[in-house]
């Protein structure tokens, strides 16, 4: 066959090139969405709670992922330090996902329950207070600003498209969940852990006058891999990859 | 475009027939045969590995592969062969004692070793490389112990944490928190901190100490002793020494009269198994100050 017709007319060509690349997207990419095994079957994967939803998004406006990852990789090392190696199950409802890409900082993918809410307060307003040898700067501005929580709804929505299981009752109570997080004598602490099981209740920031954006990112740290239960997770048949 | 193959005069090398513009010919460079014979050996590689590894993707699920390779099943033979290695050492630091453990050399180097490795990757980050502690977590290296140092109160802190809710095990005493829920006025929170540092060997004022006494025997007294030793039991701290967990000047004193402070510390068990919490408490309890 000859190629001249892909060399004299440039349509033909780029249809070509077209096709190509195509094909390595449509190998490589398209089957993650039909095999059923892409995500494993899991017990305990719940969307974010509201608050835990508004740390995440600092945690993303701050950049964190570009020194810690969330991806405890098959590798001994890893696992013997960070625990159970992640699964994608564990990054469903992430959009988008913090895998990160390097290290300078550990990995945070099974932080949560780690460090006292106090460490992680103390540590993110000045690392170098609990931890001298620590490079990490320094987020003070956290804990005195007021989280700002009125489009939390509207973000929730937003996710939903997007295929997370939020049901009506969550968005309707979206604002109600997330001061019901950061006060533990809150009378929606009950209905808040219905909704949402596992997840951490407490005055994060010390400060139980106003709900800070310091709030929001520890309570978020503080459910990071905390949720899959292990004891029920089927490490064989198509999980075995 | 095509035309015929030539001699090109001026180079004395073949063309490839291709001729543009009427006259525009192009000399044939064949890649150098090494480089071509590599691409080739990369292709048979290739097929190789679909047929060795998991490579294509089917309707449902995908090629698993001759060698039958994984990933995950790897990774955890390679940490269970790492566990079985050890196996033999956990399994008796598992069952012995504390002090048993102790008290045999082979047992307690690996119970050292193990629990400085343990320390480095989880208990530093709060107590510090050198277990020194910091403003609100504790010196590891004294003999001032809150919940008690003997080897099996440092297990069970370690184990079961402090005012660590999801452990139902876990210390627990509450400080009332005298200044943020009224109980006791400013004034008489100051008093009792000049108290508190006058039975520490501070220099304090004499008179506002003396009115801080009676503060102290009535709200303090109960948990701390009347003579402010601290009782480990309810994790009091001694107020007698000079080591303060938030500070030993008078401000100091007085915020952990007003807020109760109430620090915590995770529980373990979930994350560390039984002989790593035992090696932990072997090694924390011979910093210095183990009883």
């Amino acid at each position: 066959m000859t190629h001249e017709p892909f060399e004299k007319n440039s349509i033909i060509l780029l249809i070509g090139i077209l096709i190509m690349v195509s094909i390595g997207g449509l190998v490589q990419i398209a089957p993650l969405f039909w095999i059923d095994s892409t995500i494993e079957k899991v017990s305990g994967m719940r969307p974010y709670s509201p608050l835990e939803q508004a740390g995440r998004n600092i945690y993303v406006r701050e950049g964190c992922y570009l020194c810690h990852s969330q991806m405890i990789r098959t590798l001994r090392d890893e696992v013997e330090r960070y625990g159970h190696y992640s699964l994608a199950a564990e990054s469903m409802y992430d959009h988008p996902f913090q895998w990160g890409s390097k290290r300078t900082g550990p990995d945070l993918a099974r932080v949560g329950g780690k460090y006292s809410d106090a460490w992680q307060r103390e540590h993110l307003i000045n690392p170098r207070a609990v931890v001298p040898e620590s490079i990490m700067p320094s987020y003070p501005w956290l804990a005195t600003t007021k989280l700002d929580y009125s489009k939390i709804v509207e973000n929730m929505q937003t996710l939903n498209m997007v295929g997370v299981p939020y049901t009506q009752d969550m968005l309707a109570k979206a604002k109600v969940d997330l001061e019901a997080q950061a006060n533990p004598d809150s009378a929606g602490v009950k209905d808040l852990l219905a909704r949402y099981p596992k997840a951490k209740v407490g005055v994060f920031d010390g400060n139980a006058q106003e709900i800070t954006e310091l709030d929001a990112v520890i309570a978020y740290l503080q459910m990071l891999g905390t949720l899959v239960d292990f004891a029920k997770f089927d490490a064989s048949g198509p999980n075995l990859r | 475009m095509a035309g015929h193959k030539e001699l090109d005069k001026e180079t004395g090398i073949h063309t490839t027939g291709h001729v543009w513009d009427g006259d525009l010919k192009e000399l044939n460079r064949p890649l150098p045969r090494w480089w071509l014979y590599t691409f080739y050996v990369c292709i048979l590689w290739a097929i190789g590995y679909w047929i060795a590894y998991p490579t294509w993707p089917l309707a449902n699920g995908y090629t698993q592969g001759m060698l039958g390779y994984s990933q995950r099943a790897t990774v955890t033979q390679q940490v269970d062969a790492a566990k079985a290695a050890q196996a033999g050492m956990r399994g008796q630091i598992e069952k012995a004692s504390l002090a048993d453990i102790r008290a045999k050399q082979d047992l307690l180097q690996f119970a050292m070793t193990g629990g400085k490795a343990i320390f480095a990757d989880n208990c530093a980050a709060c107590h510090g490389r050198g277990a020194q502690g910091g403003a609100g977590y504790p010196n590891l290296n004294d003999d001032d112990w809150i919940w008690g140092g003997t080897l099996e109160n440092i297990q069970q802190t370690i184990q079961h944490g402090i005012r660590w809710s999801t452990d139902n095990d876990t210390r627990v005493s509450d400080m009332p928190k005298f200044g943020v829920d009224s109980i006791l006025q400013p004034n008489q929170i100051s008093d009792a901190a000049e108290y508190v540092l006058s039975i520490s060997g501070k220099p304090t004022d004499q008179a506002a100490a003396e009115r801080g006494k009676a503060v102290f025997a009535e709200n303090c007294a109960a948990c701390h002793g009347e003579d402010g030793k601290g009782n480990q039991e309810l994790g009091a701290p001694n107020l007698t020494d000079a080591i303060w967990l938030y500070g030993g000047g008078k401000a100091n004193v007085a915020e952990s009269i007003r807020t109760g402070r109430g620090g915590s510390m995770p529980a373990w068990a979930g994350r560390l198994d039984k002989s790593a919490i035992k090696s932990l408490a072997i090694y924390v309890h011979s910093l210095g100050g183990g009883k």
